[in-house]
């Protein structure tokens, strides 16, 4: 009953989401199964939610190892979700916007989670920047390849890279590096990732009716 | 220790200071560089400067915070120039935080520049639901299914300019601003593509490479990262520059009246006067930075460009350190005597 059940759901819902695209008949039906899913997803948020209190709750009883991380992280989480529903401080009230100016889930989004998202975000630049010193080495002729496009691609990003080549001629317009770098993305980056995305796809199909015809059921779990 | 045995093993933290020194110099002395529009940029430009009047353009900002740096710049311009070309605005995320996004984007230009822009007539946020590309799915052909109410829990129904919207094949454009998962590739998957709907848009500049495949048939232009963004800045300032300064002068205009009131109505005497200078000194500040506030991407443009070169350099100087090591590896191979004379020479061991 465990497996029988969400194979069946898995077969139905396939086919009817495959059928909806073809006949307009179950296309209602196909619009149905979406909504579905979107509540399903809504409600994921929960679990979602229940999981890390579950995680984190046990690390911070037993005292493992970086509880007091985890111990921030339920207090943040609980918090935010708390002042969001309870609406605290919202100008407007409990029916008003979620948004609204003044209210303290607007507090902790502009001076707590805004600052912190982008400083996560800006560090990426040293490492990057660290990293490329480290790493980026014409070791054998792949890694030339590799180094000669990327600085290419930079360079041809830069205005100096503009000014490098601006005195050429316009029948030699073809070697200007942002000219070369724009070629890069537009013919070498576009074929290389059409194939990529083609085989994804083939894949994507073949495991999709696999999944839907119950021959692969590793999404199941063990039994 | 040889000089170059000395940059080899620079000291990162080294490294973190040239970069910070990099990012912040250009943003202290306020530097920018020319930009030259290219052709899938101005593609974007031509697609939005087409639309008549009254258009319905789908604005969906799938990005948070942490891609804000880089994204709100175009995200600023795309709205700019759609406002400028009076379309009906309908604004939709696919990300949770991406609603504070859109209030923030309408808060600072579409309020102060576009006055006659009013909610629910010329522009309507429709808010986050979750779903991924299972959303663009439903609102694909049916919009009512999934909202109900708009971002700010207004009856649907109640909303003027939504009356006549069904789905997303009553729209006449779809602009998507994206910082990864959900975003332009899904819109264009599930949303323009089925239904044969023109869409364009923006992402963050590692997203790009993503997004090359669907250039120029399936999506007519985009704009990759800060790059893309002060790319478009410029062609809107050639084009419209006279017409969003002045906006942008009246709105600050019409803030200072607003405060002022609002200040007689609090405060009376010497406070108020100190006050009211405060509230001019701002005034003047934002007067003076006009240009860095119109136009971020190219101001943001200056940093980036600045840490490409220093980048650029850093991998210029790693790689010649390493030849120097390589070389001189091999010079001591070749010099020093093979492995069994070398322990002849050393003597019989203890």
């Amino acid at each position: 009953m465990k497996r029988t059940v969400p194979l069946v759901i898995t077969f139905v819902v396939g086919w009817v989401l495959i059928f909806s695209v073809f006949f307009p008949y179950t296309e209602s039906l196909g619009e149905d199964f979406s909504v579905f899913f979107d509540i399903i997803a809504s409600i994921a948020f929960i679990l979602g939610g229940g999981s890390l209190i579950k995680m984190f709750g046990a690390k911070v009883i037993k005292r493992q190892p970086g509880w007091g991380y985890a111990l921030v992280a339920i207090v943040g989480f609980v918090g935010t979700l708390v002042v969001g529903l309870l609406k605290t401080g919202n100008p407007e009230g409990i029916t008003g916007n979620v948004l609204a100016e003044g209210s303290a889930i607007m507090a902790v989004y502009d001076y707590m989670f805004k600052p912190c998202g982008a400083t996560m975000f800006a560090l990426l630049a040293f490492y990057v920047a660290s990293a490329a010193y480290r790493a980026f080495r014409a070791k054998n002729t792949e890694a030339v390849i590799l180094l000669v496009t990327a600085f290419i691609i930079l360079f041809g990003r830069t205005f100096l890279g503009t000014l490098a080549t601006i005195w050429l001629p316009e029948q030699l317009d073809f070697l200007k590096i942002p000219n070369i770098a724009s070629w890069i993305m537009i013919v070498l980056n576009q074929a290389g990732n059409r194939a990529i995305m083609i085989g994804i796809s083939l894949g994507i199909i073949s495991t999709s009716l696999k999944v839907i015809l119950g021959i692969e059921r590793s999404y199941l779990g063990s039994e | 220790m040889r000089i170059y045995e000395k940059i080899r093993d620079i000291d990162r933290r080294l490294i973190f200071l040239l970069i910070a020194l990099a990012v912040s110099l250009p943003i202290i002395f306020q530097i920018s560089f020319p930009e030259i529009t290219t052709p899938m940029v101005k593609k974007v430009f031509d697609q939005i400067d087409s639309m008549p009047a009254g258009s319905k353009v789908l604005l969906a900002f799938d990005y948070d915070p942490a891609s804000e740096p880089e994204l709100q710049p175009m995200a600023n311009s795309l709205l700019r120039h759609l406002a400028l070309r009076r379309c009906k605005l309908y604004f939709i995320t696919l990300w949770p935080v991406g609603q504070n996004m859109i209030e923030d984007t309408i808060k600072n230009v579409l309020l102060p520049e576009f006055g006659e822009y009013t909610y629910g007539v010329d522009y309507v946020n429709l808010g986050f639901k979750s779903g991924n590309e299972g959303v663009i799915k439903v609102v694909q052909t049916n919009l009512r299914k999934l909202y109900t109410t708009d971002g700010r829990g207004t009856a649907i129904d109640k909303i003027q300019m939504l009356k006549d919207v069904k789905s997303l094949a009553s729209m006449a454009l779809i602009v998507n601003v994206s910082a990864g998962y959900p975003g332009l590739k899904e819109w264009i998957q599930y949303g323009s593509d089925p239904v044969g709907l023109a869409i364009v848009g923006g992402c963050t500049a590692v997203q790009a490479p993503l997004l090359y495949p669907y250039y120029p048939n399936q999506l007519i232009g985009f704009m990759g990262g800060i790059k893309g963004a002060a790319e478009y800045d410029e062609i809107l300032r050639k084009n419209y520059g006279d017409q969003i300064s002045q906006r942008y002068k009246n709105g600050l205009q019409s803030w200072l009246s607003t405060e002022v009131g609002k200040l007689r109505a609090s405060y009376t005497g010497e406070q108020l006067q100190q006050r009211i200078a405060e509230a001019q000194e701002k005034y003047k500040q934002k007067l003076d930075s006009e240009k860095k506030e119109l136009y971020l991407g190219l101001f943001r443009m200056g940093p980036q460009a600045i840490a490409h070169l220093v980048i650029m350099l850093l991998i210029v100087t790693g790689n010649v350190t390493f030849f120097i090591d390589r070389r001189r590896r091999k010079k001591k191979t070749v010099s020093s005597p093979p492995a069994f004379l070398r322990k002849q020479e050393a003597g019989p061991s203890e």
